[in-house]
């Protein structure tokens, strides 16, 4: 269920890291929680992302939750295909509904691998 | 039904002035102009009359229809209050006439409403000053933190933070951080607020706590005397937030408790009517080291009765409003007072608690009632138990609206999970609690067997659940979009 | 007891169902040290008496003289439709339509409301309303501030002066920089306002017209304003406004106005209405309700409130603001006021306003010694006049003769304690016209 390939943030954002460049979006767990979604907003493209700082904000219709950066590095490439279609990221949050592509400066030790990543989720779910 | 620009057909006459002799365009420069007209549309009286009587039938009201919204306070808003409000001795005042030299003594009337009013909520709730300026309640939280900001400025003190209980309604944290500080959440214990998590959190950087009392929960804070000295302990200041002002009028003055400041709905326990969400007021009141930050200017009456005001206030938060608050809004809640007097405001309480009560034990067979012990003006109750009929608290209220009556509030306090909160107010009579509770009592049965009958409602109105998704996602603010 | 209904029995049998042995014993938890010291209301009135009270102290104010005040606030006519549709009691009686099923004709009021607002002021979005026009302001002031992430704001002073304060006081906890750019005799300094843009400025702000009464084309300024990364903010009169440029026209970000002047009674200072339209682009930053339009599972048209993930009561602290109401009944009494004038309607009042305060104006200047402050500029129905004398002087001696002749500027504005602001609007008479300038000649 929780793709293997991963890597995640406790804030429940992944990242896919192929060399020095990622991909990022938000998890399954996070898009459940939040509803359908009915916009995203995300840095534009040269923007300086550190990771655990906000970067940007998802709203459903019964809430808004903060974005923060699970990487740190510049933004290459934003996904506009969700600015009329936030919909993606409940429909296929890790793939379609991808958010950003970033080139990375820093990978933070702490991210999760799946697993960790499953008791992060199982803890919070009660 | 169409919109009203829909309805346009050029060439009917509205409610037209005579034409002016010169146009603006041979009075004006052209470039000043609009070039595109603003396209307004053009109607009959007939046609505006039809219309707007068409749309009222498509609302609920207090008239219509009884209101148990928790936390709103929707009682009967009694008819002389607009009587009153709609006097054109009142209406045709501008409000910069004090501002005049000697055009004081042109609003005299106005001005002793003003003073009148400010001297009866000071008696109401043992403060020792209260300005009327405050717009609406959020706007009158606002006013408070500023003026705890105000004082703590003043003393040279450093002081970053305010404590909200987790209980709190949802101005209460966003007026604290509009007014620059940083919120921090207190968890309630057994749904009050405890002195030993208050303790936790309470160091000398703490500028003041926000409280209700009783709370969101209906329940009486009964640690109060505790958490007032240790607030005091660390010059903290106490902030009242009168929402549920309706459950202790006669029975305890938050003054004489120890809160340094509050706000009160005068569109909730003093009967104005809510408009369909404003307009309200949210007068403030202060105690006497926090008198010098009120918002410019006071009302102050001379040795020969005559009232004027003062707008030397040097130590104070400065303006909130234009002018003087919401005037006619203030002058149905002073009509309300008089009419009550200390008897009547005394009763409505009495009766607020006992019918709260009522519906409770009426009620706490069929679903939870997570603090079942005697509340005051309103309680919550969670829909918990119906889960296994997959039936939820939004499931409940969309029934409700069928029977005709308004639903609860649903969803807040946020520590009680699918909660629905009541509040019946003291001008219902027992026969309205009956039926609803039997009604209620009935929907919640018919979940048991035919949840759909839930899940499926509203069924009898001119539109059944609507697509929030859509709304957001599409933004159709207007008709041209 | 007036408006509870409960009897002697209905009492008792309640008591009986709660278990408990009095309504007193349900306050028990209030202890004796939290009692009032003092409850010292009068007793309660009948209706009756509460009435006569009212109306004598209703007496005591002087309400029916000829007045030329104006300052933002204006004595329009309202039709009498306006009073008898916002009192259907559906309407006013309505609580906030949380409940949209239920709550059709509140939220398809101020959908409609929205729509004529943002036809007035030619921008795209609007909200369901604010307090009024000063805390529309404020607002629109941080809108630009949380869109760009700077912190400057640069005002003109010819804005009224009585939005200026409070946008003082509330920016006061917010570390935000205020620039005041001077007037020059009653007109905006377009030259000074462009100049003082520049990459800490997060908002220029201006009205039209402004505090003085004189017009101006701020297209120019927004254009430069847009070029420098700075959100333009525009307050304007909505009756008036239906002849003027629009801020869309102009190229402006942010249109906010007070909505008095649209079915408000001047009723001494509220309730009030504060206008909110906007770009696409700053949308999502503005406070406050708003209604959309949607549809239900039947495929019918309905309207709900929307974008509601901004709000206090979802985001509480991390809300776009505190506000929670907006002016509901008075948002439906300015829809009334527009549909009732209609296209025609409004455009005859704001061509009798601009009429009548043209006369005026020439009247007064053909006295010796009184001349317009602002010279030639344009000037919609209110304008500054210098008299050869202190104008609180003659404010006080023409008030007390029955007529309030207008509002003395030097309250707000240093050196001009010889300038009095005179408005007028459909309602004033030339006949009014005459005897006021007749008065002032011979009380100068």
């Amino acid at each position: 269920m929780i793709p293997n390939d991963l890597k995640y943030a406790k804030s429940h954002e992944w990242a896919k890291i192929e060399g020095d460049v990622a991909t990022i979006g938000i998890t399954q767990f996070a898009q459940e929680q939040l509803g359908d979604l009915t916009f995203v907003d995300l840095p534009k493209a040269g923007a300086t992302l550190t990771a655990g700082t906000e970067m940007g904000s998802v709203e459903s219709v019964k809430a808004a939750s903060e974005l923060y950066a699970p990487v740190s590095g510049t933004v290459t490439e934003v996904n506009a295909a969700l600015e009329n279609a936030p919909e993606s990221v409940n429909q296929d949050p890790y793939g379609a509904g991808w958010m950003l592509k970033v080139k990375l400066s820093a990978v933070p030790a702490d991210l999760l691998d799946a697993a960790a990543y499953a008791d992060v989720c199982a803890a919070e779910a009660h | 039904m169409n919109t009203v620009f829909k309805k346009s057909t050029p060439g009917r006459e509205g409610v037209w002035p005579t034409k002016p002799q010169k146009s603006a365009a041979e009075l004006l420069p052209a470039g000043l102009l609009r070039g595109k007209s603003a396209d307004l549309p053009s109607l009959s009286e007939l046609d505006v009359v039809r219309h707007f009587t068409g749309l009222s039938k498509r609302n609920y009201g207090v008239d219509g229809n009884f209101y148990p919204l928790g936390s709103c306070t929707m009682k009967y808003n009694p008819k002389f209050a607009e009587t009153v409000a709609a006097l054109p001795g009142f209406t045709r005042l501008h409000p910069v006439l004090p501002q005049l030299k000697g055009a004081g003594r042109l609003c005299q009337g106005a001005l002793e409403v003003m003073y009148e009013t400010e001297r009866l909520l000071c008696e109401i709730c043992g403060m020792k000053a209260f300005t009327l300026h405050p717009m609406a309640g959020a706007h009158g939280e606002l006013t408070g933190v500023m003026i705890i900001a105000a004082y703590h400025k003043d003393k040279g003190n450093k002081k970053t933070k305010i404590i909200v209980p987790d209980s709190a309604h949802g101005t209460n944290p966003a007026s604290a951080h509009i007014a620059g500080f940083e919120v921090v959440n207190l968890p309630s214990k057994d749904g009050i607020v405890d002195p030993d998590e208050l303790a936790k959190v309470l160091d000398d950087e703490v500028a003041g706590m926000m409280m209700t009392c009783p709370n969101t929960l209906g329940l009486f804070e009964k640690n109060l005397p505790k958490i007032v000295e240790m607030l005091r302990s660390v010059d903290a200041l106490l902030y009242y937030d009168g929402a549920n002002l309706n459950a202790i009028m006669g029975k305890m003055r938050v003054g004489d408790a120890g809160f340094d400041v509050v706000h009160l709905n005068l569109h909730k326990t003093f009967a104005t009517p809510h408009g369909g969400g404003g307009p309200g007021a949210g007068p403030v009141g202060v105690s006497e080291r926090l008198v010098p930050y009120l918002p410019i200017s006071r009302v102050e009456k001379l040795e020969d009765g005559q009232f004027f005001l003062n707008y030397d206030c040097p130590k104070s938060i400065g303006y909130v409003a234009p002018f003087y608050g919401n005037f006619g809004v203030v002058l149905k809640a002073y009509a309300y007072i008089l009419r009550l007097g200390r008897a009547g405001l005394t009763r409505a309480t009495e009766a607020a608690v006992l019918s709260a009560n009522y519906l409770r034990k009426r009620l706490d067979k069929v679903l939870e009632v997570p603090f079942d012990r005697v509340c005051m003006h309103e309680f919550v109750a969670s829909a918990c138990n119906m889960s296994e009929c997959h039936v939820r608290a939004l499931d409940i209220a969309k029934a409700l609206l069928d029977r005709g009556y308004h639903a609860p509030t649903i969803y807040f306090p946020l520590i009680v999970k699918e909660a629905l909160m009541f509040e019946p107010t003291e001008t219902e009579s027992l026969d309205t609690l009956d039926q609803f509770a039997d009604d209620l009592i009935d929907i919640l049965k018919k979940a048991e067997t035919d949840p759909d009958y839930l899940t499926g409602a509203p069924r009898t109105l001119p539109v059944t659940r609507l697509d929030e998704t859509r709304a957001a996602r599409n933004m159709e603010l207007t008709d041209d979009l | 007891m007036p408006y509870v209904p409960h009897t002697p029995e209905d009492i008792r049998r309640m008591l009986e169902v709660i278990g408990a042995p009095s309504v007193e014993s349900l306050f028990d938890e209030i202890g004796p040290a939290m009692r009032p010291k003092s409850f010292d209301l009068p007793e309660g009135k009948s209706e009756m008496d509460v009435l006569a009270h009212m109306e004598a102290l209703a007496a005591k104010n002087v309400s029916g003289q000829v007045s030329f005040l104006g300052a933002g606030f204006y004595d329009h006519h309202i039709p009498a439709a306006v009073d008898a549709l916002s009192m259907r009691s559906e309407f006013y009686t309505a609580y906030t339509p949380y409940q949209p099923e239920a709550s059709q004709g509140t939220l398809q009021a101020i959908f409609e409301y929205q729509t004529a607002v943002t036809r007035l002021t030619g921008l795209p979005y609007a909200n369901a309303s604010v307090y009024d026009g000063g805390t529309a302001m404020f607002e629109a002031a941080m809108m630009s501030v949380r869109h760009t992430g700077r912190r400057k704001l640069v005002v003109c002073e010819a804005v009224s002066p009585i939005y200026r304060v409070m946008l003082n006081s509330y920016t006061s906890n917010l570390h935000l920089e205020l620039v005041t750019i001077a007037h020059k005799n009653g007109v905006c300094d377009l030259a000074a306002l462009t100049k003082a843009l520049d990459a800490d400025t997060a908002a220029v702000i201006v009205q039209n017209p402004n505090f003085f009464g004189t017009l101006s084309d701020f297209s120019d300024l927004f254009a430069a304003a847009r070029a420098a990364g700075v959100v333009s903010v525009i307050s304007v009169y909505p009756v008036l406004q239906s002849i003027l440029k629009s801020p869309g026209e102009m190229g402006a970000d942010v249109a906010v106005a007070e909505g008095q002047s649209l079915g408000l009674p001047l009723s001494f200072g509220g309730p009030y209405l504060g206008i909110m339209t906007c770009n696409k682009a700053l949308v999502r930053q503005m406070p406050g309700r708003m209604v959309g339009r949607t549809g239900d599972g039947q495929g019918r048209t309905g309207y709900v409130l929307t974008l509601q993930a901004r709000e206090q009561h979802i985001r509480r602290q991390k809300a776009t603001s505190n506000i929670c109401s907006n002016q509901a009944l008075c948002a439906l009494r300015a829809l009334l006021h527009l549909c009732l004038l209609g296209q025609e309607g409004l455009t005859r009042t704001a061509g009798l306003c601009v009429e009548r305060a043209h006369y005026a104006a020439e009247r007064l200047t053909a006295i010796p010694g009184v001349e317009l402050l602002s010279g030639a500029a344009p000037f919609g129905n209110e304008f500054a006049i210098t008299l050869p004398v202190n104008a609180y002087q003659v404010i006080d001696k023409l008030t007390s003769r029955g007529m309030v002749p207008g509002f003395p500027l030097g309250r707000y504005y240093a050196g001009l304690e010889n300038a009095l602001l005179v408005a007028c609007t459909e309602k004033t008479s030339t006949e009014s016209i005459g005897i006021f300038a007749e008065m002032l000649r011979g009380n100068l």
